[in-house]
């Protein structure tokens, strides 16, 4: 009996063990708070070479170089470019423009606060990436008031250069 | 005794200005244009609105103020100095209509920097600004780097007299060609090539790095104005960093040497010319200038251990140093990255650059290079008079387009301009302190401001004191009309309250 808890214990170690590691080597292990991009700026220093975890919106365009690509995420203060492979940032479906919000994701990776080998750039290099909310396409809603605006504007023009029209007359 | 103007002299002031406005008015037709384009109706309707608005004003000035009387010295700067503040509120009502900005003075601020080719931005939530108003914020550089006025002198103004007048008004005391109306069109010549050129360069590059190819053609265009108008702005927030991209970087350096090259300088090398470019005292003092700030940034830099290997030191250090010398303003930094990992040597090198400038008749702000020239020959002659026997005949020469003998009134209008600048440099960096930022950012942050830079590390934000706001937007109006229009402005309204 006691042998066979053992083996349990040891099987739901064994299990454990597995269910910590198996993320750090799928890269999604991290810290378990993300950390803001003025933080990462101003604790650069301090930052430097650790894994964080880092959330916000894709803006832009997903820049493919090589097997790699370069996403820039922003917190809502700053946005940081991050270094990923391309498989990895085909898995965003938006990213952030005027039309459309892009997908908040979290991103775990290594810091470099003058990366080496992007020529000195503050920048993560991605381990792994999380889409924690999906974004999706802005519908323009047309503003009646501006249209109004305009209908009144474009009257007094009329009305501007009839008058300077008369008067040249 | 002081003569109060009287209702001729503002009939005519405001009649120029009417003109100068309807012209405005109808630069916003591009970005109206934009905005159709990739279907952003709303952002439209704010160019429709602020056009019309400044249509009207500009038909009802000309409809009131009608008359054929010769524009004197005074009404010609003064009109340059108003066309500036109408220029801003008109441009600033169309970015506040897009509900990116915190207040209207921060669009005003916005419209500002953008005329006076600064790139200090206020912009909120950039990364989602229409298209619309992202090719506004542009178009300003590009219409203030070559002079607001310039682009009525082209189309609207007959007659060369005023046309000078107004011309000497925004800056320019150089005609490229004899007639200031065919210098005007020249400018606008030589900057729509480049502007062609540089769209397809930029762009190509934005495609091949990954750019959807119509980004990568309408950043490649913004970016473009920005960097040959030395401006500064960007169509991302984190400014060239977004790119992160070698080529780019190299591709906005030439852009921005181009861009701080005087345009008199442009026309010798385009009709043949080149060796002027070597032997020109802007373009050597420009060279001179650069190398010394360099060697000082890289030390700065060295020191404080800021970058592990040189190539990253050179790439960082030169590129900002660039930016800066020629009054653009791009970064590959963050902006707190200069006050928390640069050295004060680094960030004072950087100061003298911005403050030092580009050359004159280009769209660079700050002291400029042919001063700086001139200055430097001056001290040479004094020196050399203090060395050589009393009756020893001193002669200074410098080579401008043509070798000019050094006079004393030539220096006495450099150091009087220069004197100015500091001037103004302190003035700003001394309201930046009473705001309790330490002396060193006040200073970065004003001299980038009065030199039409836009380099910053970190004071301008929409979180700042509204009297810094319009502080700012001073340094970066009088800063780019290089003083005389606004003293006249400034004598204008006092001869109105105390002239008889």
């Amino acid at each position: 009996m006691r042998t066979r808890i053992e083996s349990i214990f040891r099987v739901l170690g064994f299990v454990s063990v597995l269910c910590f590691l198996w993320p750090c080597a799928t890269g999604v292990c991290a810290p378990a708070e993300a950390v803001s991009s003025s933080v990462l700026i101003h604790a650069a220093k301090e930052m430097d070479g650790t894994t964080v975890l880092f959330e916000g919106e894709v803006i832009g365009d997903i820049m493919r170089r090589g097997t790699y690509a370069w996403v820039n995420i922003h917190d809502g203060i700053n946005a940081i470019g991050c270094w990923m492979p391309f498989a990895m940032a085909q898995t965003i479906a938006y990213t952030g423009n005027y039309k459309t919000k892009g997908d908040w994701v979290a991103v775990s990776g290594e810091f470099h606060r003058a990366c080496p080998m992007h020529g000195g750039d503050l920048d993560i290099h991605a381990h792994g990436l999380k889409i924690v909310r999906g974004g999706q396409v802005v519908i323009e809603q047309s503003d009646t008031a501006k249209k109004n605006t305009v209908f009144v504007l474009t009257g007094v023009v009329c009305l501007v250069l009839i008058l300077m029209r008369f008067k040249q007359a | 005794m002081v003569l109060k103007p009287n209702l001729d002299d503002i009939k005519n002031i405001c009649f120029y200005l009417g003109k100068i406005m309807l012209g405005l008015s109808l630069t916003m037709l591009l970005p109206l244009m934009v905005g159709v384009l990739f279907g952003e109706y709303n952002a439209a309707l704010d160019y429709l609105i602020a056009g019309e608005i400044t249509a009207i004003t500009g038909l009802l000035l000309i409809f009131l103020c009608r008359n054929d009387k010769e524009m004197s010295w005074m009404q010609g700067m003064i009109v340059v100095s108003l066309t500036w503040i109408v220029a801003m509120l008109a441009g600033g009502f169309a970015l506040y209509l897009s509900g990116h900005f915190k207040s209207f003075l921060d669009a005003c601020f916005e419209t500002m920097s953008g005329f006076a080719t600064t790139g200090l931005t206020l912009c909120q939530d950039m990364d989602h600004l229409p298209y619309a108003h992202q090719f506004w914020r542009h178009v300003t550089m590009f219409l203030g780097g070559q002079g607001i006025v310039i682009v009525a002198l082209s189309f609207f103004v007959k007659g060369s007299s005023g046309a000078f007048k107004m011309y000497v008004g925004e800056a320019r005391d150089e005609r490229v060609l004899p007639n200031v109306i065919s210098t005007s069109r020249f400018i606008w010549l030589v900057s729509l090539v480049y502007l062609a050129l540089g769209t397809v360069t930029l762009g190509s590059i934005g495609l091949l790095n990954g750019m959807r190819a119509h980004n990568a053609f309408f950043h490649g265009a913004c970016v473009f104005m920005a960097a040959f108008d030395t401006g500064g702005f960007t169509p991302q927030s984190q400014n060239i960093l977004y790119y992160h991209s070698f080529a780019y970087e190299v591709a906005t350096i030439v852009c921005m040497l181009l861009g701080s090259i005087n345009f008199k300088l442009h026309y010798q090398v385009w009709t043949g010319n080149r060796k002027e470019l070597f032997k020109n005292i802007e373009s050597s003092a420009l060279f001179v200038s650069i190398s010394l700030l360099f060697i000082l940034v890289a030390a700065g830099l060295e020191r404080s251990g800021t970058y592990s290997s040189a190539i990253t030191l050179f790439r960082k250090g030169f590129y900002q140093l660039v930016s800066g010398h020629t009054g653009t303003g791009f970064q590959t930094i963050y902006a707190q990255q200069f006050v928390n990992e640069w050295s004060d040597l680094s960030l004072v090198a950087v100061v003298f650059a911005m403050g030092l400038g580009g050359a004159i008749c280009s769209t660079t702000g700050g002291i400029k290079m042919l001063r700086l020239g001139i200055i430097y020959k001056a001290l040479r002659e004094d020196i050399k008079r203090i060395i050589l026997p009393e009756k020893a005949v001193v002669v200074q020469k410098f080579h401008h387009i043509k070798d000019i003998f050094l006079e004393d009134k030539q220096v006495r209008s450099a150091l009087l301009i220069t004197v100015c600048y500091f001037l103004l440099y302190i003035v700003g960096a001394l309201v930046g302190m009473i705001f309790h930022y330490p002396f060193l950012d006040a200073l970065f942050e004003s001299t980038s401001a009065a030199a039409n830079v836009g380099l910053s590390c970190g004071i301008t934000a929409p979180g700042m004191h509204p009297l810094l706001k319009l502080t700012y937007i001073f340094q970066m109006w009088a800063g780019r009309l290089e003083f005389m229009s606004v003293f006249a402005l400034a004598g204008f309204f006092v001869a109105a309250v105390k002239g008889k």
